[in-house]
């Protein structure tokens, strides 16, 4: 994965086959450099058991065959770059995924396109609530779903082709600031 | 700036448009493998380019979605096209610039892009 934002959309892709009906996307910079993102749904969440093997690459919850390298490639990212991986999660409540990484790192992959890994996520699954705020020192880039179906109403499917557009569009213009805003410091 | 009052507009002019339409029977589905294979191997900006030259063709009979692992990772982005009464095509390696040929001669004129398909692969 050359960008964060391809290991947030697989991370989050595992929250959607987890029967999530909302979904927290969270991106907090400091001024030092250091990025958190939340990764949390309320899915139904993983086995203690399950938990425990959940970032080993030949544990999946495929039946056709035995690896998966999602969490293992997003663990490896962060601790690269000296950050760490956590995951919170209760069976039934859902689950938490956090990583630091520190961007000023040689091995920190450049965050990529979020907007579109946020466009992308809502193109694939429009009943999902779906929450994303990315801060940092220079500003703050924000979408709910809970927003646009509000303005939307009931019979436009966040799915369409044009909505898709439109939120990659927006998102793209701040997350295009907040770059901006952080460069100029 | 791309504001939510612009969105208000988009929706008007699409709930015009589904009044002229009426209910679709002939719908065609276009599927992207969205895995971690799919992903690295670079689906998102395929996806992309799906659903940007179908909006700007103003295609109203496609339906974009995503699914897991289509179980040949080596041969991601795959992307399978539906058109009723007609048989699965599955087209593998995908990148962008393959997206507007597929539909302007599948989606559109319903002639398979055989040099794209898994069979040209194998």
């Amino acid at each position: 994965m050359k960008e964060l934002s391809l290991h947030i959309l697989d991370v989050a892709q595992n929250s959607v086959s987890a029967g999530a009906s909302r979904l927290d996307i969270t991106l907090r910079e400091d001024a030092r450099g250091w990025l958190t993102v939340t990764i949390a749904d309320n899915g139904r969440g993983m086995s203690p058991d399950f938990l425990a093997r959940v970032t080993d690459p030949f544990t999946t919850t495929r039946t056709t065959r035995k690896v998966g390298m999602g969490l293992a490639l997003y663990l490896l990212a962060a601790e690269q770059t000296g950050g760490r991986l956590s995951i919170d999660s209760a069976q039934g409540q859902g689950t938490t995924v956090t990583a630091t990484f520190d961007r000023n790192h040689l091995d920190c992959p450049p965050l990529g396109d979020l907007a579109g890994t946020v466009a992308l996520l809502i193109q694939g699954s429009p009943e999902l609530e779906l929450h994303y705020c990315h801060t940092a020192p220079g500003g703050e880039a924000e979408l709910s779903t809970v927003e646009l179906k509000e303005v939307l109403g009931d019979d436009i499917s966040l799915a369409e082709p044009e909505i898709f557009a439109w939120i990659q569009n927006y998102l793209s213009e701040q997350e295009a600031q907040l770059e901006g805003a952080v460069q100029e410091r | 700036m791309k504001s939510l009052e612009e969105l208000r507009a988009i929706r008007e002019k699409m709930k015009q448009q589904m009044d002229l339409r009426g209910p679709n029977e002939d719908n065609i589905r276009v599927v992207v493998g969205m895995a971690t294979c799919g992903i690295a191997a670079g689906a998102r900006p395929v996806m992309a380019a799906f659903l940007d030259e179908i909006e700007k063709r103003g295609l109203k009979n496609v339906t974009v979605s995503q699914t897991g692992c289509i179980g040949v990772c080596r041969l991601e982005p795959i992307v399978e096209v539906f058109v009723p009464g007609e048989e699965k095509v599955t087209y593998v390696k995908m990148k962008p610039d393959m997206v507007p040929a597929i539909v302007e001669q599948h989606l559109v004129n319903h002639n398979v892009v055989t040099d794209y398909t898994i069979g040209a692969a194998e």
